[in-house]
């Protein structure tokens, strides 16, 4: 387990470098120089060779991304230009909100993607089975900011029993925070609930097929017990790696969720970033997003090998 | 086994030609849901390009006296808010979000399956790095690569198509390299190289072949995630600029009026939703009917 552990970790080294390469090397694509930018209307020479120095912008670009990386190993991402704060605090602030966001859309998608997944499995091809499966193609299909203009449309708008926009935090009013997140939740897991019965369906069917199922089924134990507990147990497996993974796709439909419900959370401030043109929050959020999703896969390979010990070997 | 068989000795039965394309297609026309997601895609198609003639109106054009009218016979999906006909400007957004699609695909494709033929082929320090490379792009989330990637390139269309395309091509270097791996050690590359042929015929000639029926499903599979994503990105301004159509940029302006003209966003939002629904439903089908082993 150990040299399993200490390979993985090694893996992932150079994928981290290179994330942290391709992130930087986007800021070279930029149109323009930072400094006249950075400058406003003063295009002072002297000034503008301060702030090429201050910021390093007269080094070559690799001792730039030298000076990048290293700072951000000494967890300083760099200072935001329009909101004057370090991109560390912004990340802290904003991180809370799509982490609840994001936890409430992974209830929704758990709550629904499994049970129907089990449902279709255990019904094959009955009208269950057909029912579940055109949900899953409406959920990969539907795209999450239509959905969540139609919801705002019913809930909001024709039935106003939920506030359309905004957010309230968990620590301030929890049932206001509630109602201000549960369509955005909704929207989020929306595509990850068909994702999940799509994968639970697969390897239920495989585990209902298999000898230990065929044997508790011998021992007269009632279905349901076969279902849930033999079954469900084996078809899990795979579900969590799914889960890591599915990750990044959760990150990318906040993005848009944040956006149409006015939600401050990380997807938004990536948004605004890009269009304030603010590249040290753009880069510093996209590292850390690609950072989580490669520990999230990381933690996911070793829950995998914990609950499968025949791949240890 | 038995209904291959079966489907067999009916083929030999009519003097059909045992191609494995022709079997393919046949295997495709036995599904209905994927004959109807082409037959949609097909439609689509057709919408996008007869859109400056069959469309009732100039897509841009703007009336004051018709701002926000409810669907009528006059405007069968309603008008916007400065009075533009919201069928005419589906039909011309077809245009943006299938070409983006298109667009997009072939460029991951064009770029990708080159770079993961040889990966897979050549093998050593070739594979390692365009491997390490594939899993840092793949590390940092779909979209918010390609926001990044369109926002540096400047909002456009093109850009859009740009971004899109090149966020999609890891997926298939890896498919691609992947493929290539489990063909290069068949007997058939075996022979192709034991009669002494040069390794770039064996990748072209003999690999790539073999491994276009996992890449044409992926390229249908991808076309509906680019259609998505480019409706994204419009409706985040970073796509089709105003006020030329696309469904996305719709949306986004849709948004603002939803209380007073829902169908301004039930109409390109439908739109999207039938392209991706059609191209996912073909996708599926195509991995069935090239691959029976799947099903």
């Amino acid at each position: 387990m150990l040299a399993f552990l200490t390979r993985r970790v090694l893996q992932i080294v150079p994928t981290l470098v290179l994330v942290s390469m391709l992130i930087f090397g986007l800021q070279q694509l930029l149109p323009g120089d930072p400094a006249l930018i950075m400058a406003g209307e003063d295009r002072d020479p002297k000034v503008l060779a301060e702030i090429r120095h201050q910021y390093r912008l007269d080094e070559p670009i690799p001792v730039q991304y030298v000076y990048w990386m290293k700072g951000v190993l000494h967890g300083n991402l760099g200072e935001s230009m329009r909101l004057k704060n370090s991109v560390g605090s912004l990340v802290a602030e904003k991180l809370p909100v799509t982490l609840q966001l994001a936890g409430m859309a992974l209830l929704v998608a758990l709550m629904i993607g499994i049970p129907a997944g089990i449902v279709s499995a255990v019904k094959k091809e009955t009208l269950w089975d057909y029912g579940a499966n055109i949900f899953a193609l409406w959920g990969l299909s539907t795209p999450n900011f239509w959905l969540g203009i139609l919801l705002i449309f019913l809930f909001s708008v024709t039935l106003n029993w939920l506030p359309a926009s905004g957010y309230v935090m968990l620590s301030e009013n929890w049932k206001e925070s509630l109602a201000t997140t549960v369509m955005p939740a909704f929207v989020l897991g929306n595509a990850l609930a068909a994702v999940l019965m799509r994968h639970t369906r697969s390897a239920m069917l495989q585990a209902m097929g298999a000898d230990y199922v065929r044997t508790a089924r011998a021992k007269g134990l009632p279905e349901a017990r076969v279902v849930l507990k033999h079954a469900l147990r084996n078809a899990m497996t795979p579900v969590i790696t799914l889960l890591a993974l599915e990750f990044g796709a959760l990150l990318s439909g906040a993005v848009l969720t944040e956006q149409i419900f006015s939600i401050p959370g990380f997807g938004k401030l990536i948004v605004d970033s890009v269009f304030n043109r603010d590249y040290a929050v753009v880069q510093g959020v996209v590292l850390i997003t690609a950072s989580t999703y490669i520990a999230l896969n990381l933690l996911a390979d070793i829950a995998y090998v914990l609950v499968n010990p025949r791949l240890r070997s | 086994m038995t209904a291959q068989a079966t489907f067999s000795l009916e083929d030999r039965a009519r003097g059909r030609e045992d191609n494995p394309w022709a079997r393919a297609w046949r295997r495709l026309c036995r599904r209905k849901g994927a004959m109807v997601a082409l037959a949609v895609v097909v439609l689509l198609i057709l919408v996008a390009v007869l859109a400056p003639w069959i469309a009732p109106y100039e897509p841009v054009a703007t009336s004051f006296t018709t701002v926000r009218k409810a669907p009528s016979w006059a405007h069968w999906f309603g008008t916007d808010e400065v009075g533009r006909d919201v069928l005419s400007r589906v039909m011309f957004g077809a245009r943006a979000s299938l070409g983006a699609g298109l667009v997009s695909v072939g460029i991951a494709a064009g770029a990708g399956v080159p770079l993961g033929l040889l990966a897979g082929y050549a093998g050593g320090w070739i594979d390692v790095l365009l491997s390490r490379v594939v899993d840092a792009m793949l590390a940092i989330p779909f979209l918010i690569l390609a926001i990044t990637l369109s926002a540096f390139l400047g909002p456009s269309l093109s850009n859009a198509m740009i971004a899109i395309g090149v966020t999609a091509t890891p997926v298939f270097i890896r498919l691609t390299r992947g493929q290539t791996l489990a063909a290069k050690v068949e007997d058939y590359v075996e022979a192709a190289r034991a009669v002494g042929n040069p390794h770039w015929r064996i990748a072209l000639r003999h690999v790539l072949p073999n491994i276009v029926p996992p890449l044409l499903v992926q390229a249908s599979l991808a076309i509906a995630g680019a259609i998505i994503a480019e409706a994204a990105l419009s409706f985040l301004g970073l796509g089709q600029q105003p006020p030329a159509p696309s469904w996305g940029s719709m949306l986004n302006t849709a948004q603002r009026f939803i209380a007073q003209a829902p169908w301004m966003a039930f109409w390109p939002g439908f739109a999207i939703f039938a392209a991706v629904l059609s191209f996912n439903l073909l996708g599926d089908g195509l991995r069935d009917a090239l691959d029976p082993r799947h099903t």
